[in-house]
């Protein structure tokens, strides 16, 4: 059966399927007031801030995206009109982690 | 058509929660988030085991329809208020079948899931039941549905419209970001596809752009508006949330969705791809 392309659950760790030698990924944790936050939409825009896709966090308020090498920005949205953007540079073959508080 | 056709935002959802002849379905491919929380009587329909086939990759026949659509208690003169999780995704992929089998009373909650939350309105763990019906479905309209070899026979002569993220358009990325890479098709975009991708059709809450945002959208990525469309990304849902702007929401009269998609072209032996941004 072929698979959608919506988001997999969010893991806390990098799902064992997947070879990190082929992945520039991005990864982080949403917080607020130092405990996690499950619900909040995180976006990843590329280096001309076009769109490129969007997860939500778990219950660990984890976020990941495999990238391809660059400069990124992860955009975390959360109700009350939370919008924050952080800077992310993403190398093939490396993780990028990054925490956002709300 | 008027965009309250096709439409309806979380205020009139929130309001007609308890209206007889509505039915609320979620649609998702991780149906994970309906167990965890949905809007109040709303029935689900996973995206991946309900509505494709088992086997085949194609999706559930007429017959297969109806069964579904009577399980889940839906009637032929029910309008269904269609919402889901990625923007909609698969909630505009149902719209799309519901269209495709004949269903012609069926919305689209705008900004489906994410505005709901990010509203902050209730969502709740009870699952409705609904007595079965008897569902009729029509047979499949292949007036929105594009196949491969009308794909092929489109280049250079009507509009596709690729609305992947850049970076699988260009073959840099063989899916969204979100997933891994590894697949088994080439990298690129079908020659002279323009790529516009589905995202620029929404706001950051999901919601949809307006109509004039949407027109200048496309007419400034050289799409002509007057020409035969087709739309496609990697499988064919992001692409049913661009083939809802362009022919529910703008009335354009001759737009298909090509739900075969990347996995399928990419996968085709000696078509041609372009690489690179589009030409």
């Amino acid at each position: 059966m072929t698979d959608g392309c919506g988001a997999p659950a969010q893991t806390a760790s990098l799902p064992a399927t997947v070879d990190l030698n082929n992945e520039a990924v991005i990864q982080g944790t949403v917080v607020r007031g130092g405990d996690a936050v499950s619900g909040a939409y995180a976006r990843l825009l590329d280096a001309t801030g076009e769109f490129t896709g969007e997860v939500v966090t778990s219950d660990e308020g984890v976020f990941r995206f495999f990238a391809a090498p660059g400069d990124w920005t992860v955009r975390v949205l959360a109700p009350g009109g939370v919008s924050i953007d952080s800077a992310v540079t993403a190398q093939t073959g490396e993780v990028a982690n990054l925490e956002v508080a709300i | 058509m008027s965009r309250s056709d096709v439409l309806v935002d979380a205020d009139w959802v929130q309001a007609h929660l308890d209206d007889p002849g509505i039915v609320l379905v979620e649609v998702d491919e991780d149906t994970s988030a309906y167990d965890k929380g949905h809007i109040r009587g709303a029935v689900r329909i996973d995206w991946k085991t309900e509505l494709q086939d088992p086997v085949r990759r194609d999706f559930v026949d007429k017959t297969g329809f109806e069964n579904l659509l009577s399980e889940k208690g839906i009637a032929n003169d029910d309008l269904v208020v269609l919402y889901g999780g990625n923007n909609n995704w698969f909630a505009a992929y149902a719209y799309w079948y519901f269209r495709l089998y004949g269903h012609q009373n069926v919305k689209l909650l705008d900004g489906g899931r994410k505005k709901w939350e990010l509203d902050s309105r209730d969502l709740v763990q009870d699952t409705p039941s609904r007595p079965k019906t008897d569902y009729t479905a029509k047979e499949q309209d292949a007036a929105i549905r594009a196949l491969r070899d009308e794909v092929v026979d489109a280049i250079g002569d009507k509009n596709l419209v690729d609305v992947r993220s850049p970076d699988e358009f260009s073959g840099k990325l063989l899916a969204p970001a979100h997933l891994p890479q590894e697949q088994a098709q080439r990298g690129g975009h079908i020659p002279t596809a323009r790529n516009i991708p589905w995202s620029k059709a929404a706001n950051d809450d999901g919601t949809f752009r307006s109509d004039e945002e949407l027109r200048e959208l496309y007419e400034e990525a050289g799409v002509d508006l007057s020409k035969p469309t087709i739309a496609y990304c990697r499988i064919g849902e992001r692409s049913s949330h661009t083939w809802f702007a362009l022919h529910e929401l703008l009335g354009l009269p001759d737009v298909k969705n090509y739900d075969g998609s990347w996995t399928e072209y990419g996968s085709l032996v000696g078509v041609p791809i372009e690489l690179g941004e589009a030409k």
